[in-house]
């Protein structure tokens, strides 16, 4: 469990030299804070006040239009959310699976050790890699061209370490009690598990599962050379079509469009529907964490 | 409630031989007359390179209450575990000797392990209730091992609580959290968890240790009780638990089991000078 640290103000009517170093650490430490917050906000701030304005029914449900310089960003908000359903699709199973593997089967030696580190510093490499490998692989390899799938499953293998992590924690933290308790009644390795173990550790799978979603959700890398498309007149209608997505949008708004300053405006309203949507995933991993621990806290 | 709890310190006082003369009579109709419940013979235990037990030799007849005390770290719980191969859990244990219950060597490689613990069940130190509600922790091993029908699981679920003295106290809440029982009532839950697999033999490793005296004392009154149908054999630090519910107690001593036999003899007349050491508290 967490224990709270309180922070309390130095008294004042502490004597001696040292009081002063406290004072001044304390106040250093707090402008750091402030600092990080005053950063923070400007950010939110500056996103919402200029995306704002341009955010309205016909941006979220129209194409782009006049060589994207007006019109909305449907087909970006539609490709990224069906990327992300690959992605699901690709991660969830496999990171889990792998992970209950790991963490329930596997005889707990060098090898898992070896296994997880190498999981850490996989999650620690750039997503532009994943976007290389993604492309040689089930672009060129298994000959997907650049799709919906090639790029989901390039987001899939971006997100699996933290898959993989975010399940093993929850794993972790279901009592051995649990277990033996199940084993002493005759069960199976996977009656255990399907049980007692995963209905425990579900939603703190979950949990981490979304977050590292939210993430891939808003990466460009990985798809910029695996499916996702400058523009598209119409809707994907397969796993092998093309896509727009918000993130790659938001780049070209920002970068590679012939007039910059003009679509500025679209820029910042797909830069606030993609906080937006980061922000909804992040905030249903919270919720599912909260019930989770009311759940625990009750007993069931 | 203070009246039952005087009596439990009384109970506490007593001497462990005072015990045994009133439970002699009739306590013994239970040995000898059988088959060995659970043989064990030239037992070697390791942990990695680590040995726990040593040459262990032991024969539990059918029914009644076997005891197993000694110092802290002898062996105790790394015994009840060879006996339902819950030691298998441990990663590079290994084991030597023979083990049969009820005639069959539970080691032999064509052994079935499920099987085996659906036989020989298990109590922990510490209540371990699943995080779900009462009835669907009773009905939980009757449920992995197939039963869905309601009716049966509902009469399996009220034949367990009531076997172990927790029905009245609950059958109102049932599909409560079994969290939310005390204790010794989630203590209780778990026997009524085991039984309600239907085993021949309940293991119990110190099932009182973390529970207070009042509920220990339902739990060794429930003890003698399922003693008529179930051989029991139970670890314990408390010698005069061993002595109160005990037919027949062993003594381990650094992973060696020094003494084994009738409870009223080894706690009157022990053959070892540990023994007698050990349960005089000249050491321990
Ligand atoms: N999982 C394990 N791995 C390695 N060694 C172990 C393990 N479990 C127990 N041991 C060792 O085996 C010996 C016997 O332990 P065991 O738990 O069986 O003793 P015990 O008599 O039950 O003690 P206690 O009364 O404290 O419960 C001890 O030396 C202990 O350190
Ligand atoms: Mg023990």
């Amino acid at each position: 469990m967490k224990t709270d640290l309180v922070i309390e103000k130095p008294s004042s009517k502490a004597h001696g030299e040292w009081r002063k170093m406290e004072l001044a650490g304390y106040w250093a430490l707090r402008f750091t804070l402030v600092l990080v917050l005053f950063i923070l906000g400007v950010i939110v701030f500056d996103i919402v006040s200029k995306g704002a304005g341009v955010i309205n029914w016909e941006f979220l449900s129209q194409p782009p239009r006049v060589g994207m310089t007006e019109g909305g960003i449907f087909p970006a908000i539609v490709g990224t959310f069906y990327v992300t359903l690959i992605t699901i699709a690709f991660a969830v199973p496999l990171g889990v699976g792998a992970a209950i593997y790991l963490n329930e089967y596997a005889v707990q030696g060098r090898f898992t050790r070896l296994v997880r580190m190498s999981l850490r510093n996989l999650a620690g490499v750039p997503s532009i890699v994943f976007g290389l490998f993604g492309m040689a692989v089930f672009v060129k390899f298994f000959g997907f061209g650049p799709s919906l799938i090639a790029a989901g499953f390039t987001l899939g293998l971006l997100t699996l370490p933290v898959t993989v992590t975010a399940a093993e924690e929850a794993l972790i933290t279901v009592p051995r009690a649990y277990r033996a308790g199940s084993f002493a009644l005759g069960a199976t390795r996977w009656q255990v598990v399907r049980t007692v173990v995963l209905p425990r550790a579900l939603p703190g799978i979950l949990t981490g599962t979304i977050l590292g979603l939210a993430r891939a959700a808003g990466e460009t890398a990985p798809i910029l050379a695996t499916g996702a498309a400058f523009f598209l007149p119409h809707l994907p209608d397969s796993i092998r079509s093309q896509f727009m997505a918000l993130p790659y949008h938001l780049f070209i708004m920002a970068t590679q469009h012939h007039s910059i300053s003009q679509v500025r405006p679209i820029a910042y309203g797909t830069a606030l529907v993609l906080l937006l949507l980061v922000c909804i995933l992040n905030l249903a991993a919270v919720l599912l964490r909260k019930r989770y621990r009311d759940r625990v806290a009750k007993g069931l | 409630m203070v009246k039952l709890n005087t009596r439990n310190i009384k109970r506490e006082n007593e001497t462990a031989v005072g015990y045994l003369n009133n439970l002699d009579e009739g306590q013994t109709e239970n040995m000898e007359n059988g088959y060995s419940e659970v043989k064990v013979e030239g037992l070697n235990f390791f942990y990695g390179s680590k040995q726990a037990l040593f040459n262990v030799d032991i024969m539990v007849e059918e029914k009644g209450v076997a005891a197993l005390i000694g110092p802290s770290g002898c062996g105790k719980s790394t015994f009840l575990r060879v006996l339902n191969r819950m030691n298998d859990l441990i990663p590079g244990t290994r084991l030597e000797g023979r083990v049969t219950v009820h005639g069959e060597d539970i080691y032999d490689p064509a052994t079935d392990v499920v099987k085996l613990r659906k036989k020989v069940g298990m109590v922990f130190q510490q209540p371990n209730p699943f995080p779900k509600s009462i009835f669907d922790n009773i009905a939980y091993g009757p449920r992995i091992d197939g039963q869905k029908n309601k009716a049966v699981l509902s009469e399996i679920v009220e034949e367990s609580l009531k076997g172990a003295a927790l029905w009245d106290e609950v059958k109102d809440r049932l599909h409560e959290p079994a969290l939310a029982l005390s204790g010794g009532q989630q203590q209780r839950l778990c026997i009524a968890r085991a039984l309600a697999v239907q085993p021949r033999i309940l293991l119990m490793d110190e099932p009182t240790s973390a529970i207070d005296p009042i509920a220990t004392q339902r739990i060794e009154d429930l003890i003698r009780d399922l003693c008529t149908d179930y051989t029991i054999i139970i670890v314990t630090h408390n010698m005069q638990q061993a002595a109160r519910i005990s037919d027949n107690t062993g003594f381990f001593l650094q992973g060696e089991m020094v003494e084994w036999g009738k409870t009223s003899q080894l706690f009157t007349k022990p053959e070892d000078q540990r023994t007698e050491d050990y349960i005089t508290g000249r050491f321990g």
